[in-house]
């Protein structure tokens, strides 16, 4: 009788005792794995939560003197004076016309170099094509600002005497805004295409060599073999990168924009970022480009969510 | 038979076109590198006239020797050395342990850190309540503002993350643990060594990031004596460009003058920009291995 009662109550203690005790004896054997992700965790918590927490001032009058919880609110002011000025829609226009671009030519590129350089066989060439192609990614973007200044200078850079070489008449690159987005976009395609070819060469080094056997001795040509055999093994690598890409339509790459804008250009080379940056830090309108800031964050998120959700629809390759 | 070697001549077709393809790519990023080469060593007349076109005509070390003179471009390039050491140290410490501590699944809440993490790939505060929080914390005009405030990047800890999941057998973690090893002995004296191609990688991925940026000390650095490199790139290349084209009513000497002034400056331009690239360039393409790695790495968990 005692024996089985302090069995039953044992049994009883047991069961959530033990889980506990497991989870509790689990945390306190790796204690030093909390220390080695600590400083990981407060670096997060502080420079990129601590930020979230101070994005409020996009509904607040941030007064600096009374510091982000001290300031007015003022509700969605600055969302509706930003909505409702004159340069709103070109912002706008600007920022999705440039991504949209961007995705159009930087995207296949990359994808239509891998394929090509899968298909050379002279190892040496390949290698050589390989290292010249990837070493522009690691030209800073002050450089490559620097190059696109000097190459496409009136009269004097290279691309101009080219193009007056073939008899045309050369537009100011620099200046003329027509121009702007097409400088940009083939820039940066010359920088990043060839680095951009690494994950699809990843991808198709996997392919099953038995499989072009078969569709060898089937009679398919190199061409059909790409198309019905390389292709498809790049689909899902291109999925999820074009989630990503979609996500950061309205993150355009800022810090080369920044560089190349002129007050000729401004009308097709201001993009929300850049004026973020100017309405914010340099005119210091706190609260008002922070909210800017929030919009562009926002519509950042509600792309990916929602292009990730068409994705997984309709095929199985999504992000989460 | 006869279709088979219709076959073979029509891939031979494509085999050359492919050819063709990868040497005019290959050509089109190639040239422009090799012509800033030639520039920067050449007389600057025939380069603007067009007539220096590859190889370099009129030898002149000129621009480099105006580079060597220029104090701003030593201060910068020092400047750049230690933020670039500094922030790839502390990098290293954050990302490594956090990576590994992520890899163990017997880590009791390595999924709502990853989560906590992983948010902030998809959404951040933006540009001014990042910059409200550094000048808070004291950090404006300080090597700090550009060192701390990038840290760690997400990207890169899942990267080295895969790496410890992957390549580490977990066997030795377990003979380790039963021996009694600590898993701070376990983490410095057995799976960092076994680490070096990703210590290499992150090394060399945050190295060449810290280097090249420009943007954070652009908004957090004010004396010019702080300045990295690419900031005092960027007054040169960028900032001079602009003001040389904004030119008003000039009489012949004077634009005698500022032709040669701007023959000059577009002759000190290149040899800047090579000398500037010239660490990266450099070391590449015998690191190149790793950082192709670093990106294959990334894609396996894709």
């Amino acid at each position: 009788m005692q024996e089985s009662k302090t069995a039953v109550t044992g049994r009883a203690m047991l069961k959530p005792g033990r889980a506990d005790k497991g989870l509790w004896k689990r945390i306190a054997q790796n204690w030093e794995l909390y220390i080695f992700i600590a400083p990981a965790f407060f670096y997060f918590l502080i420079f990129s939560y601590g930020p979230m927490y101070g994005i409020q001032i996009a509904f607040k009058n941030f007064i600096p003197t009374k510091g982000i919880t001290g300031s007015p609110w003022v509700g969605f002011d600055h969302f509706e004076r930003f909505f409702h000025s004159y340069y709103f829609w070109d912002l706008l226009w600007n920022t999705l016309s440039i991504s949209l671009y961007e995705l159009a030519i930087g995207f296949p590129i990359p994808i239509i170099l891998a394929l090509a350089f899968n298909e050379v066989r002279n190892g040496f060439f390949k290698k050589l094509a390989q290292t010249v192609t990837y070493a522009p990614h690691f030209i800073s973007v002050v450089v490559m600002a620097g190059m696109i200044i000097s190459f496409l200078s009136p009269s004097t850079g290279f691309v101009i005497h080219i193009i007056e070489a073939l008899g045309f008449q050369a537009p100011e690159f620099l200046t003329d805004p027509r121009w702007f987005k097409t400088m940009y976009v083939l820039s940066g395609v010359w920088q990043s295409a060839g680095w951009g070819t690494i994950i699809y060469l990843a991808a198709l080094s996997g392919v099953d060599p038995g499989l072009h056997e078969a569709a060898i001795i089937d009679g398919a040509s190199r061409f059909q073999r790409i198309r019905h055999i390389n292709i498809p093994t790049l689909i899902p690598t291109m999925t999820i990168l074009l989630i990503l890409n979609m996500g950061s339509l309205l993150g355009v790459g800022f810090e080369k924009i920044l560089l190349l804008q002129n007050p000729l250009n401004m009308s097709s080379s201001d993009v929300i970022s850049t004026f973020v940056y100017r309405s914010g830090l340099v005119d210091a309108q706190y609260s008002f480009s922070t909210a800017i800031g929030l919009f562009n964050s926002v519509i950042n998120a509600v792309l990916l969510v929602v292009v990730n959700q068409v994705v997984r629809r309709t095929s199985e390759n999504s992000l989460w | 038979m006869l279709s088979g070697v219709k076959e073979t001549k029509r891939d031979k077709v494509f085999l050359i076109c492919n050819y063709i393809y990868v040497f005019i790519a290959f050509l089109i990023v190639f040239y422009p590198l090799v012509y800033m080469i030639s520039a920067s060593i050449s007389n600057p007349k025939f380069v603007a006239s067009g007539e220096m076109w590859l190889l370099p005509k009129g030898i002149t070390f000129d621009g480099y020797k105006r580079v060597f003179e220029n104090s701003s471009i030593w201060i910068g390039y020092g400047n750049t050395i230690l933020y670039t050491v500094v922030g790839t140290t502390i990098n290293l410490l954050v990302t490594l342990p956090a990576a590994y501590a992520l890899s163990r699944k017997d880590f009791v809440g390595r999924n709502f850190f990853m989560g906590m993490f992983m948010v902030t790939m998809f959404f951040s505060g933006g540009l001014v309540p990042s910059y409200l929080l550094v000048k808070q914390l004291g950090m404006i005009n300080t090597m700090w503002a550009i060192v701390i405030p990038s840290a760690a990047s997400i990207w890169n800890i899942i990267v080295s993350h895969t790496f410890f999941q992957s390549s580490i057998p977990k066997e030795l973690q377990e003979a380790a643990q039963i021996d009694g090893c600590t898993n701070m002995r376990l983490f410095i004296k057995i799976i960092l060594p076994l680490s070096m191609p990703i210590i290499a990688v992150m090394a060399l991925f945050y190295g060449v990031g810290n280097w090249n940026s420009y943007f954070s000390a652009l908004i957090y650095l004010n004396d010019s004596f702080k300045y990295p490199l690419q900031l005092v790139l960027r007054q040169i290349l960028v900032l001079q460009e602009m003001s040389a084209q904004g030119g008003g009513v000039i009489d012949a000497s004077t634009a005698a003058a500022m032709n040669s002034k701007a023959e000059i400056a577009a002759l000190v331009k290149y040899a800047v920009i090579i000398v500037a690239t010239l660490p990266v360039i450099v070391i590449y393409p015998f690191l190149q291995r790793y950082f192709v790695q670093g990106v294959m790495i990334g894609s396996v968990k894709g």
